[in-house]
């Protein structure tokens, strides 16, 4: 299959990225400053990322539309309002997450934004789920950029004046020279930021307006120290088919009135909540600089094996080496000490909580991860 | 102090008296990008020629590092350990990673000049 390129692709390119292939796109990892820098400019100033290989699906019908999909999320749809957002998860009968999404409702339907190793199947399965009488598409002519940092208010309000006045989790349209764009107040960086879909025949000369006003490119390297340091999950390495969002410390992404409905895995659920589960994602903090990379083992003082590292890296912001996993039950309260298995030797580390690095969201409601 | 020399594993070498200095190329860290974490041989350890004798990480990835040439580690250098960054700013000078006190000279005759190195390195990397 021939690799796929975004519509930023050649501006990227002029920017000096290092491409890799993610999830069947050239993607950029990172640009000429490197990794460490580019993190470190998100959180200081702000950072445009291309997320454009991510499914904007949209799902639009009659008004049945909203019960209808509760039968597939285990979020309280019905009392969302137009042009808020929820996280959300696409589960399977065991409450395995086949992916880890937002839902926003917008005109006439919902916009979910998917991971994109996950759309295709995503989208069959919510097909084959849904009466045909909705209709369900990924706009693959549209972009999705998303700006990140303190400076992302700033530097979006020049272009976008109302901007910084949508609240954290709420989202609108905008004009954008001649065309509607819609942005939404979110991100997985940990920072206050915008994601912003737009037609991908604008998107390129949109962010050389931002790049004009101080923003700078950063690749899908910091976006993943960013995101670790802000203890959110990779879908693929912190959550799979086999990990229930409660088993993900999850929790809150269920709706308090929906847990004793239905949706796929809802008995699993609800069983998880009531009786608690063997094992549970946990941020950990090795005690050394050796990085704790996805797949090392963990263990108690005992050796006895009690999980394993899904998510390790440096954090810049945090200056030091971080990571997470699931742990068994017992050992998930902060300042457990665990042993992590790094080429052969037992490094100390320390069970803690998450975030790693914290910073306030703008309010709108209660932060995303509360 | 004799002319530099580069093994195919991106170290480089030079030797002074019984003495060789080894760390890692310039274009090794290019490759690599962000150095997070060095780790070292121990001193007094011996190693042998194309042997592990330490390891760097990145923010990507864990790489190992091989000697170019056996010998007993004579010294270490901490700085490298306490701040892995100076690794990506002078990979060629203060950021060496260990003294090896030399064992057989004459492994020194399969590795490169600086003009055989840098089109090997160049090569590789295309």
């Amino acid at each position: 299959m021939e690799v796929k390129k975004t519509s930023l692709f050649n501006l990227h390119q002029k920017n000096g990225a290092k491409f890799v292939e993610f999830a069947g796109y050239q993607m950029p990892i990172q640009y000429k400053e490197g990794i460490i820098e580019e993190h470190k400019y998100t959180r200081a100033h702000s950072g445009i990322f291309d997320v454009s290989h991510m499914g904007q699906l949209f799902i639009t019908g009659s008004d049945d539309l909203t019960k209808e999909l509760e039968k597939i999320f285990p979020t309280d749809l019905t009392n969302l309002s137009i042009n808020k957002s929820k996280y959300s998860f696409l589960m399977n009968d065991n409450a395995g997450i086949h992916d880890d999404l937002i839902i926003t409702k917008v005109q006439n339907g919902f916009m979910i934004i998917l991971n994109a190793a996950c759309k295709e199947n995503d989208f069959k399965i919510i097909e084959k789920k849904l009466d045909k009488k909705f209709d369900l598409k990924i706009r693959e002519d549209l972009s999705l950029i998303a700006l990140q940092g303190p400076e992302a208010k700033y530097v979006l309000e020049k272009i976008i004046p109302q901007s910084n006045n949508l609240k954290f989790m709420h989202g609108n349209s905008f004009s954008f020279e001649d065309i509607n764009i819609y942005i939404t107040r979110s991100g997985y960086t940990g920072e206050d930021g915008f994601e912003i879909s737009i037609d991908n025949s604008k998107v390129e000369s949109f962010v050389e307006i931002l790049l004009k006003n101080g923003s700078k490119l950063i690749g899908l390297g910091a976006r993943d120290t960013l995101r670790l340091e802000a203890g959110l999950c990779l879908y693929g390495h912190d959550l799979n088919e086999t990990i229930s969002p409660i088993e993900a410390n999850l929790k809150w992404a269920i709706s308090k009135n929906r847990i004793n409905s239905n949706f796929p895995g809802s008995n699993i659920i609800k069983k998880q909540i009531d009786e608690g589960v063997e094992k549970i994602r946990v941020g950990i903090k090795p005690e050394t600089k050796a990085i704790a990379r996805e797949k090392t083992k963990i263990f108690d003082q005992n050796d006895k094996l009690i999980g394993n590292v899904t998510s390790g890296t440096f954090g810049p912001s945090v200056q030091g080496s971080i990571a997470m996993g699931y742990v068994t039950n017992n050992y998930s309260s902060s300042n457990t000490k665990v042993y992590l298995e790094v080429r052969g030797k037992k490094i100390p580390a320390n069970v803690c909580d998450l975030p790693f690095y914290k910073k306030n969201y703008v309010k709108g409601e209660t932060n995303v991860r509360s | 102090m004799s002319e530099v020399k580069f093994s195919k594993e991106h170290e480089w070498i030079t030797v002074d008296g019984e003495i060789a200095t080894i760390g890692i190329t310039k274009h090794a860290t290019e490759m690599l990008g962000d150095i997070v974490f060095a780790e070292l041989p121990e001193k007094g350890s011996s190693v042998e020629k194309d042997g592990t004798a330490g390891v760097v990480e990145s923010t990507k990835a864990a790489s190992d590092v091989y000697t170019p040439i056996s010998g007993e580690v004579v010294d270490t250098n901490q700085s490298i350990v306490d701040d892995p960054s100076k690794i990506n700013t002078d990979p060629e000078g203060s950021a060496w990673f260990f003294k090896l006190k030399i064992k057989d000279k004459s492994e020194m005759d399969s590795l490169m000049n600086r003009t055989e190195y840098e089109k090997f390195a160049k090569e590789s990397a295309s």
